[in-house]
């Protein structure tokens, strides 16, 4: 899946699903707070706002969410890497969960950003939980969080010289012929 | 603090420094009185309840700096479930808390529910309460039981693995095993309740509370034991939730956040049950809170089997849903589909979808992107002990040593979640 296609406009509040209403008060404060050119990608899949932005913005939204005090964003859920090789110059991204736990509403902000160049601001100054979370990303991803205090590998051994999330580690070594499966492929 | 200073050759050391320095400010070589002492906590301790490592940076007895390592057991799931269909990875799941792995498995079925639309049937939604329920007072027991062990107190771990036991058989009736479980399936259960399973799901209701009952009156009030864990390391509500804290822990500090009640899953809606929460955040409140959470379990549990409804135990979807084996054999239809989702030929709906359960330790989370394959294209496991270990060494700093092992055990850390 490609993060570029469906760019679909936010659709207008039906009044019968609390979810869309919902939705679109976040939407209508992420646009009042940082500007409607600032999200691209706005969509909802199975009832989640999902919003992309750009890296260079990431921390100011996410600084300005957390601060904002009609609908605090409070909690930071989850973090974790992507890595799409197929989409040039937008390789690699990070995906935030938020979750405001006043008004039980959850926030996905996507961001991406080429593999060549994979820096990213941290957050450890907003969340103390984003430490770890940022670590597994380096680990896993080689994405390298400006400003972070203790950028080193968390799960894999510190002499790793890959980053195995991404996809070009095959999880099986795809040279080897005696697993494939003519029917179905491997 | 002085280390090794009844030691004479230390004094003697001592000495001669103090004779070269002259008065001078300048460090000295061996200035014991200066001196930290690093204390290698793991990786394999028996207080750890599992392969974690910390460097403790000691002053006598007063821990000044820890840093933990981990990732001993990593084994990479997350990589693993991009090359899997939906159905192989459930035993991924089974192996990341394994002391709750049945709450894991519904996570996991219930998220991919989600990405495939399909609806389960009100009994599967209530026997998947049930064993969920059992699962996280089989979690909250380890927990508290451990916790006991820590403090020296060792007849109270033997009472509750009784009770624990019998948990396992009723997994076993259930699912065919007993810790890493392997249960239900995409739609719904594999199988009904047996006769037996609910026989022993009753016998096990009357005998329990009595068996916690004598637990809780071992501990709740119990001098000793209040002495070790009251006001030992307590976190506030602000720092618990900096720090990502979700379960028991998190309600300790005050903060009512249970996903059960603010995003029911599963018919959690159809239960009464409360939300225990306490107010320092230190240990003992880590206690009472798991302590009060199986007593709610049990409500839940007695709520769920009162009322559980008649009707099928997994969803009509042919499509995701394993056939029954007799079908498989007897009948094309069945033949078909068996082999289609054997071999992983389902039609995923591309899209992605979070969903999260109330874990024994946490908000378990599970992030799952489909490019429409026959595998997910990324899965990503919110792990609650990953996220508030790292709070630990704020925690354990500037206690003692064996304050230290009592608030990891309060923690409750299961390694296989710390590193998936």
């Amino acid at each position: 899946m490609s993060p570029q296609e469906s760019a679909a406009a936010p659709e207008a509040p039906v009044a019968e699903d609390p979810i869309k209403v919902q939705n679109a008060r976040v939407l209508a404060l992420l646009h009042k707070l940082f500007g409607e050119a600032t999200f691209t990608d706005v969509e909802g899949p199975y009832g989640l706002l999902t919003v992309t932005t750009t890296r260079e913005r990431i921390h100011d939204i996410i600084a300005g969410l957390q601060q904002d005090q009609e609908i605090k964003f409070h909690f930071l859920t989850t973090m974790c890497g992507i890595n799409y090789p197929e989409n040039e110059g937008q390789e690699l991204g990070m995906i935030y969960h938020l979750h405001s736990l006043t008004q039980n509403i959850r926030l996905r902000i996507k961001i991406f950003f080429p593999i060549t160049d994979p820096v990213v601001p941290t957050l450890t100054d907003l969340y103390a939980t984003a430490n770890w979370m940022e670590r597994e990303a380096y680990d896993f991803f080689g994405v390298i969080f400006t400003g972070h205090p203790n950028l080193i590998r968390i799960l894999n051994v510190e002499d790793m010289d890959y980053h195995p999330m991404r996809r070009e580690y095959p999880l099986e070594d795809g040279t080897r012929e005696d697993k494939t499966d003519l029917f179905f492929g491997r | 603090m002085a280390v090794n200073d009844t030691l004479e050759g230390t004094h003697k050391i001592h000495e001669e420094a103090a004779a070269q320095r002259h008065g001078q400010l300048m460090p000295l070589l061996n200035d014991f009185s200066q001196e930290l002492t690093t204390l290698n906590l793991g990786p394999t301790h028996p207080a750890t309840h599992g392969i974690f490592q910390n460097i403790l940076q000691m002053d006598g007895e007063r821990i000044v700096s820890g840093v933990p390592t981990i990732g001993y057991i990593h084994r990479a799931f997350e990589k693993i479930a991009e090359r899997r269909p939906f159905y192989q990875i459930t035993p991924l799941t089974d192996r990341m808390n394994y002391c709750s792995s049945p709450i894991n498995n519904m996570g996991w079925h219930m998220t991919v529910e989600k990405l495939l639309g399909v609806t389960v049937p009100k009994r599967a939604q209530y026997m998947r309460v049930i064993m969920m329920e059992l699962a996280r007072i089989a979690d909250h027991l380890i927990c508290n039981s451990i916790l006991g062990v820590d403090t020296g107190a060792f007849t109270g771990f033997l009472y509750v693995f009784q009770e624990r036991e019998k948990i396992y058989e009723i997994y076993e009736e259930v699912c065919g095993s007993r810790l890493t479980t392997n249960m239900g399936r995409v739609g719904g259960m594999e199988r009904d309740f047996s006769p037996v399973a609910l026989q022993k799901l009753r016998d096990w209701l009357k005998t329990f509370p009595a068996v916690m009952k004598e637990f809780e009156s071992m501990f709740n009030r119990n001098r000793i034991f209040m002495d070790r864990v009251v006001n030992v390391g307590p976190i506030s509500a602000e720092k618990a939730l900096n720090y990502g804290f979700t379960g028991p822990n998190l309600r300790a500090a005050g903060v009512d956040y249970d996903v059960r009640a603010m995003n029911p899953y599963s018919s959690y809606e159809d239960f009464e049950f409360d939300i225990p929460v306490g107010t320092n955040g230190d240990t003992y409140d880590r206690f009472i809170v798991r302590n009060e959470e199986i007593w709610q379990s049990l409500r839940i549990i007695k709520q769920a089997l009162e009322n559980l409804p008649e009707g099928p135990y997994h969803a009509d979807a042919p499509h995701y849903y394993l056939p029954a084996k007799q079908e498989v054999y007897k009948n094309m239809e069945a033949l078909i589909y068996h082999f289609k989702i054997i071999m992983g030929e389902i039609d995923a709906p591309v899209g992605e979808v979070y969903h999260s359960v109330e874990g024994g330790n946490g908000e378990l989370g599970f992030y799952l992107i489909s490019d429409g394959g026959r595998t997910p294209y990324r899965l990503h496991f919110r792990r609650p002990c990953f996220i508030y270990y790292q709070a630990y060494p704020e925690m354990a700093v500037g206690t003692t040593l064996s304050d230290a092992i009592v608030i990891l055990s309060s923690m409750n850390v299961i390694a296989g979640e710390l590193d998936a």
